[in-house]
């Protein structure tokens, strides 16, 4: 945090502020405001915007913030959110049982992570909509929707890329802390949650933030189960309006503005909690 | 089997660490109300005997009873003795996320399950006790080492152990902060706190200890009066070790 803090506060010499300005995120913003550009003066562009954010149909279905942003948005937010609000979960416990010292933990954490690293997410979204989520909810014909098994599908894949990084986070803080704690009386688990994985969290959030914006674009994935998420939305515009290039260019604005607006958001984040720290 | 006025039996403690043997066969008590330092060359097993009598460290043969209660038997309450029996670190291994009060409240409420009120009045009498109570909002990186150890001592003591350990507590200390520590471990042998201390400061054990242990290689060598045993040892392993610590 200090060196950075000192990389940007030092004054430039001569020429260097030229050097060091964000001229990427200018030609971005510049993609940005001209895709704007075109979707508010252009017919074509407009029609498919309205389409492919979701803006059609029973739009009554919907609250007022949803019919605003869109259902193919909303499902793709929702998508991300939910499901990597699971693979927390996933990757936590598998992080923690691949640091475990019981051995039948550990070898199932490590089971999980190595199986998942080992497939294409593309596969084991397949694999989980329609052998994994059926063989626990019983049959093919359970009634588990398929926005739930897109969701579950994600947060099982990602539950394994987390479980490393909430590994390596919580065996970043020193022995000591640990020892420190139980010095004091405290369980293992008591030391986990109060001392070690705070620490651990902060030390790991940039990762998780990374993953989550992977997450996002991966989510665009869980359109091969025909959830109408925005990639469905624009794949379906595209093929029955033949409008490649409008539906496309405005998928990808779409998922730019996003992540852009996302990583700035974790960045201003991470500063304010650098503080803190 | 032991006088019941020992709060720590250690009984034949051996220890290995793959094939290293770092101790071999310890035989050690300690009286209510003593204050026994051990020294000896690096490597000698020191760090290791300390852990063991709180299970930091699991003998690998031998046992460890504190107050009579034997802490390798399985239906022993591990986190029940350790309650019992602080410990402070030559890295002071405070919780750097917390602060100063949050450092010495958290164990209260977990463990000793105190409410927020009276933990906190306690940690502020450990702080005052230790002579920095105007540090209680701080962060662990905005004090010195000195009081970064006075800290970690509070949190100890504000759990009101029975015994307390220290390992090197100031040898990560520069210099002009040594004493401001050693004068608060200094007041707590004084008050009758049972202490076993790993240190090379002679000043402290000959102001503070009823008996020094000299350690080499994984045994206990010679135990006697601080004064005996820096005036006058009596095997040539203490001698040499004496010398050569004096030496500089
Ligand atoms: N966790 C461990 N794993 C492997 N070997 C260890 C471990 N802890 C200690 N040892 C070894 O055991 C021996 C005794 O170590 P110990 O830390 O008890 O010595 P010490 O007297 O405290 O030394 P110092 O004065 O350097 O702190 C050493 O040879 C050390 O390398
Ligand atoms: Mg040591």
């Amino acid at each position: 945090m200090t060196a950075l803090e000192e990389k940007t506060n030092k004054k430039a010499p001569g020429g260097s502020a030229w050097r060091e300005f964000p001229w990427w995120l200018v030609a971005i913003i510049i993609f940005l405001i001209t895709m704007g550009i075109l979707i508010a003066t252009q017919p074509e562009f407009k029609r498919a915007f309205l389409f492919i954010k979701g803006g059609f149909g029973s739009l009554e279905d919907f609250p007022d913030v949803v019919a605003l942003i869109g259902k193919g948005i909303s499902v793709t937010v929702y998508t991300t959110l939910v499901g990597f609000a699971f693979a927390l979960v996933f990757g936590l416990l598998a992080g923690l049982g691949r640091i475990s010292s019981n051995v039948i933990l550990r070898n199932t954490a490590i089971f999980y992570v190595e199986f998942i690293r080992g497939v294409p997410t593309l596969v084991l979204i397949f694999t989980v909509a329609f052998v994994l989520v059926p063989w626990i909810a019983g049959g093919e014909n359970s009634g588990v929707s398929m926005s739930s098994r897109a969701v579950f599908a994600l947060a099982i894949i990602y539950g394994a890329f987390l479980a490393e990084i909430f590994r390596a986070g919580i065996e970043s803080i020193s022995k000591g802390q640990m020892e420190a704690a139980r010095s004091l009386g405290m369980t293992h688990g008591q030391a986990m949650r109060h001392i070690i994985l705070p620490q651990a969290v902060r030390n790991i959030l940039p990762a998780l933030g990374n993953d989550f914006i992977a997450m996002l674009k991966d989510s665009s994935l869980v359109s091969v189960l025909a959830v109408r998420d925005v990639t469905q939305q624009g794949r379906l515009y595209a093929s029955s309006t033949f409008r490649f290039r409008e539906s496309y260019l405005i998928l990808t604005f779409l998922y730019l503005t996003m992540t852009l607006t996302l990583s700035l958001l974790l960045r201003w984040f991470e500063r304010r909690l650098g503080k803190n720290v | 089997m032991f006088d019941t006025n020992d709060v720590i039996v250690i009984d034949n403690l051996h220890k290995y660490f793959g094939h290293i043997q770092a101790v071999k066969g310890v035989n050690l008590s300690v009286r209510q109300g003593e204050v026994v330092i051990i020294v000896g060359p690096s490597g000698s097993g020191k760090s290791t005997v300390l852990r063991c009598i709180n299970h930091l460290e699991v003998p690998t043969n031998g046992a460890v009873y504190i107050d009579g209660v034997h802490l390798e038997d399985k239906k022993t309450d591990i986190n029940k003795v350790r309650a019992e029996v602080g410990m402070v670190f030559q890295q002071f291994n405070l919780f750097p996320h917390l602060t100063v009060l949050e450092n010495i409240t958290i164990a209260q409420r977990l463990v000793r399950k105190r409410n927020q009120e009276e933990a906190k009045q306690i940690a502020m009498q450990q702080l005052t006790r230790v002579g920095i109570p105007e540090k209680a909002d701080a962060y662990p990186r905005q004090l010195s080492g000195g009081q970064q150890q006075r800290v970690a001592i509070a949190r100890s003591l504000a759990m009101n152990p029975k015994i307390m350990l220290f390992d090197e507590p100031t040898s990560a200390l520069d210099p002009e902060m040594i004493k401001e520590v050693l004068d608060v471990m200094l007041v707590l042998a004084k008050e009758g706190m049972t202490m076993v201390v790993v240190t090379h400061e002679m000043g402290f054990a000959r102001a503070a200890a009823d008996r020094v242990v000299f350690m080499d290689d994984g045994s206990v060598v010679e135990v006697a009066s601080p004064e005996q045993l820096y005036t006058n040892p009596q095997h040539d392993r203490t001698k040499l070790f004496l010398s050569k610590i004096l030496g500089h």
